[in-house]
């Protein structure tokens, strides 16, 4: 079996499109709205959440025929959480600026839902090397929503990226107004749903009949 | 092996989560000290911050070289311990006012005495809640102990975009600058709903959007301010 057969390349590309954490299964709404109002700390939460969800399904994969059925979420929880603290303590240690950055947002990790159903549904019946292509895969596709909802919501409602000016300031001289309600969480899940929209119209798969 | 008895998933789950406990119990002492280090170099980053210093390298260097002395306040003003800046040791942690906790600033009073360029100043520690969790900061005045030097905010979990823009040094901590404090003996210094300052000698302009986020940094300051009052007076009758 070669490491990155048709199958595998599937695993791992799938999330990126047609079976997205967010738009599709949606799963982790809630940081999806509760950290998107700039695109900084979406990308940090989305690279933390690739590393977290890759690192828990190889272990949970490994583990996976030892583990007891009746407690098996709750072995799947402890070593989420205790992977998360662990991150969370080297980051103190040794990248203090980031770890500040991240703040809750790194606690939030071991609530969200994306974590527990890629273990769930995945890491528990697959292979270490694919349960990790496939934290991988969900990891990024979760990012990538992250990064198009932060964008829009950055953009249009503080006229910055990164937090650089990027609306010209004549813009404001003529009356052009940021839209406040762009940094409110509904307008995430607005944005969100604009983006689910658009998918399943584009994507005869996802519809229902 | 039959994975669904009992006793195996006794001794299983035991396992785990004997192992776990060891694994985290490792990492945290074995990380304590260098995490401490970080969060000590943090702190003296913020407070030269609050003096207008930033783009600090060395952290402990830049500390040393601007701050005089630290010390702990008694009621009336008068200073109770003075200590060199970042000397632990002798006193132990609990004497010296760099380790003062924040549950303690109201009583202990630490203040951080700085010489820029020459001219003295004095930081303050602050403490106080914002919308969704504590907000923190550190105020200095000028010699005269009523006009502020400068401002340094930051918060653990308010909205980006929003209350979290108390860390925005420019939009909102720079109007700080050249306000007075102290009015008929009571902290004055406040900050109003944005477009709603009446008196610009005392008041700042909050952020819109963030009400609660900026009554929390009003609210700070009056009540942490208000412990050093006596001490703020004492000047001002020289």
């Amino acid at each position: 079996m070669s490491l990155f057969s048709k199958k595998n390349k599937e695993v791992f590309t799938a999330p990126l499109g047609k079976n997205n954490p967010v738009t599709v299964q949606v799963l982790g709404i809630c940081s999806a709205l509760a950290v998107t109002a700039q695109l900084k700390p979406a990308i940090v939460m989305g690279l933390s959440v690739t590393i977290i969800v890759a690192l828990s399904n190889l272990v949970i994969s490994l583990l996976r025929k030892t583990i007891p059925n009746r407690v098996r979420i709750i072995i799947q929880l402890v070593v989420v959480a205790a992977l998360v603290t662990i991150v969370s303590e080297l980051l103190k240690a040794f990248a203090y600026d980031v770890s500040v950055q991240l703040s809750v947002y790194i606690g939030l990790i071991i609530t969200n839902c994306i974590l527990m159903g890629r273990l769930e549904a995945f890491a528990m019946s697959n292979g270490p090397w694919e349960s990790l292509l496939d934290g991988l895969g969900n990891g990024l596709g979760y990012a990538k929503i992250l990064v198009i909802v932060a964008f829009i919501r950055e953009l249009l409602g503080s006229g910055c990226l990164f937090g650089y000016r990027v609306i010209p300031q004549w813009c404001y001289d003529h009356g052009y107004l940021d839209n406040g309600l762009m940094l409110m969480p509904p307008m995430a899940l607005i944005i969100v749903g604009c983006i689910i929209w658009w998918q399943r119209a584009h994507n005869k798969d996802l519809q229902e009949q | 092996m039959n994975t669904n008895k009992n006793s195996y998933t006794f001794i299983y789950a035991s396992i785990v989560v004997i192992i776990v406990a060891f694994l985290l119990a490792f990492v945290s002492s074995a990380l304590h000290s260098r995490q401490q280090r970080n969060i000590d170099l943090d702190k003296m980053k913020q407070v030269l911050a609050s003096l207008n210093v930033t783009g600090v390298k060395d952290a402990e260097a830049t500390y040393k070289q601007y701050i005089v002395s630290e010390q702990l306040l008694a009621e009336n003003g008068t200073v109770v311990t003075s200590t060199k800046p970042y000397q632990m040791g002798a006193a132990g942690d609990n004497g010296c006012a760099f380790k003062c906790s924040i549950a303690d600033i109201l009583t202990k009073r630490p203040v951080y005495v700085a010489s820029v360029d020459g001219q003295t100043k004095y930081v303050f520690p602050l403490y106080g809640n914002g919308l969704w969790g504590p907000i923190w900061g550190y105020v200095s005045l000028n010699a005269d102990k009523q006009t502020v030097y400068g401002v340094y905010f930051s918060h653990d979990s308010e909205t980006p975009g929003l209350g979290a823009e108390i860390t925005n040094h420019e939009k909102f901590q720079v109007p700080f600058g050249g306000k007075h404090v102290m009015k008929d003996g009571r902290v004055a210094l406040s900050v109003v709903k944005n477009g709603n300052v009446k008196d610009a000698e005392f008041e700042v302009n909050g952020l819109s959007g963030a009400t609660f986020t900026s009554k929390g940094v009003s609210d700070m300051l009056q009540k942490d301010l208000n412990a050093y009052a006596a001490f703020l007076k004492a000047e001002s009758n020289q």
